[in-house]
């Protein structure tokens, strides 16, 4: 579990967090989304002291993360970037086995590890193992950049905007793994995104942000039928507002048009 | 004396001095290396310095070759070492600028995702900015060495030998043919170091540049 409690950063005297309480729930895939500049990324950054908050306190499994050595704290936690950045010089499987390498692993145990990660996105390690990223198309690369978040096994992964450098099909098609990957393994994941389909597509909770503090955070379905604010309505938009409320308006419909014999 | 009596009379001296001239100019590029890319990091840690640093590097290289070598020479007398350590510090110039600006030019994306798995500096250095900094390192290594081994020439006027002691006995007894003897193979091995080295460095950037133009 990943708690913040009223975290604040700023820059100079410009505000980027303001007074941050949140709650991440083991196992759960939670989506922080919100206009560019709102704070999302930052907040992601915090979890693994990419970025230093001003004040307060971040905790992991109710430990203060300030207190932990950044190195090994990072080496805990998967970090995907929407850049992909697959080191160049390496092979794939170099690039997947990296940190249980800098976590001097036995290499037998994490080599195994990489060929099963392969297969489950779909890439034949006896193909893509000692390819060279730069051989692979941009959907294959960031599927390689997914798995290579959960080489060594993290109980955390933290993605900033991964899918959205795709295009619309790879985008989609990984998303649908995504969604798959993530019922298997039941990782903590903190998920940065703005595209607000991609948002309700996957996740079980999301964080909508602006301007530095939280708006709302609810399941994504609960989002759609009861927007806290004109904000987090404009957001999401009229259409997908509208889309949920005629789905729920046709499923209590079904429910009263019920025949009177039916045993319900 | 036509050309062959030449060469069987001064074949093996020419050689000799060849050797003289690799040996000094290989020594200093070595050094160079081992100076300089270290340098090159410790600047990229400490921007403020390393401003101070490139301008004495810079001042050094616009001192004359003479000069340079007289002056070391004040210090280290006659001999070897103060051809060497003239050759390194005109060498450097190249070997550093390349190196910091490898080391400066690295994919910032590429960082943050060595930084977010958990490198320490020392790993990020290793593992990621260097083997990426590489092919322009070595572009910097491939002009330090055309510049050491053209310049070595005159390490002769400090006693250090090489091919330019050829040239400058041909100068003094007015002999074309001595000269040349010395004049054609130093540029020879300019031309001959050049392409080795352009080589190596063709091999190391293909993996880094085939990423790039796939982006």
């Amino acid at each position: 579990m990943i708690s913040f409690h009223s975290v604040e950063m700023r820059i100079n005297d410009v505000s980027i967090i303001q007074k941050l309480d949140l709650q991440i729930k083991a196992g759960e895939l939670f989506v922080l989304i919100g206009p560019s500049g709102c704070g999302k990324t930052t907040t992601m950054k915090m979890i693994n002291r990419l970025i230093e908050p001003t004040s307060g306190r971040i905790e992991i499994n109710g430990e203060d993360v300030s207190l932990a050595d950044p190195v090994e704290l990072r080496r805990n936690i998967g970090y995907v970037i929407q850049q992909i950045a697959l080191f160049p010089h390496m092979t794939i499987g170099q690039n997947v086995s990296l940190v249980p390498r800098l976590k001097k692993a036995d290499q037998a145990q994490y080599e195994k590890k990489v060929d099963e990660l392969l297969d489950m996105v779909g890439l034949d390690p006896k193909v893509f193992k000692n390819r060279y990223p730069a051989e692979l198309s941009g959907g294959q690369q960031q599927r390689v950049g997914v798995i290579r978040a959960m080489a060594a096994d993290p109980p955390i992964i933290l993605m900033d905007e991964p899918f959205s450098a795709l295009d619309p099909i790879s985008r989609e098609q990984l998303q649908d793994e995504f969604v798959r990957l993530q019922k298997t393994i039941k990782k903590t994941i903190v998920f940065v995104t703005h595209d607000m389909d991609e948002a309700i597509k996957i996740s079980d909770r999301i964080c909508l942000m602006n301007n530095g503090a939280v708006v709302q955070v609810d399941s994504p379905e609960k989002l759609l039928q009861r927007p806290a604010n004109s904000f987090v309505a404009d957001f999401i938009g009229i259409k997908r507002l509208k889309g949920a409320q005629e789905r729920q308006a046709v499923s209590s419909a079904k429910k009263a048009t019920l025949p009177r014999w039916s045993i319900s | 004396m036509n050309a062959f009596e030449f060469i069987s009379r001064y074949g093996g001296q020419i050689l000799e001095l060849t050797g003289e001239h690799l040996y000094m100019s290989a020594i200093a590029i070595l050094l160079a290396i081992v100076i300089g890319v270290p340098l090159a990091v410790f600047m990229t840690r400490n921007p403020k310095i390393a401003v101070t640093i490139q301008t004495i590097i810079n001042t050094v290289q616009t001192i004359p070759t003479i000069s340079l070598l007289l002056i070391i020479m004040i210090f280290l007398g006659l001999g070897y070492s103060t051809a060497i350590v003239a050759l390194v510090l005109y060498s450097l110039l190249p070997i550093v600028q390349n190196t910091y600006a490898g080391l400066e030019n690295v994919d910032k994306s590429m960082i943050e995702a060595g930084t977010g798995m958990g490198m320490t500096r020392l790993q990020l250095l290793t593992y990621v900015k260097l083997p990426l900094a590489l092919p322009i390192i070595l572009a910097g290594v491939r002009i330090a060495a055309v510049v050491a081994v053209g310049s070595a020439t005159i390490a002769t006027f400090v006693g250090a030998g090489g091919l330019g002691e050829m040239i400058m006995r041909g100068i003094s007894t007015t002999d074309d043919q001595k000269i040349l003897a010395g004049a054609i193979p130093a540029a020879v091995l300019v031309v001959v170091v050049d392409m080795l080295i352009g080589k190596i460095e063709k091999r190391a950037s293909y993996r880094v540049n085939t990423a790039r133009t796939n982006k």
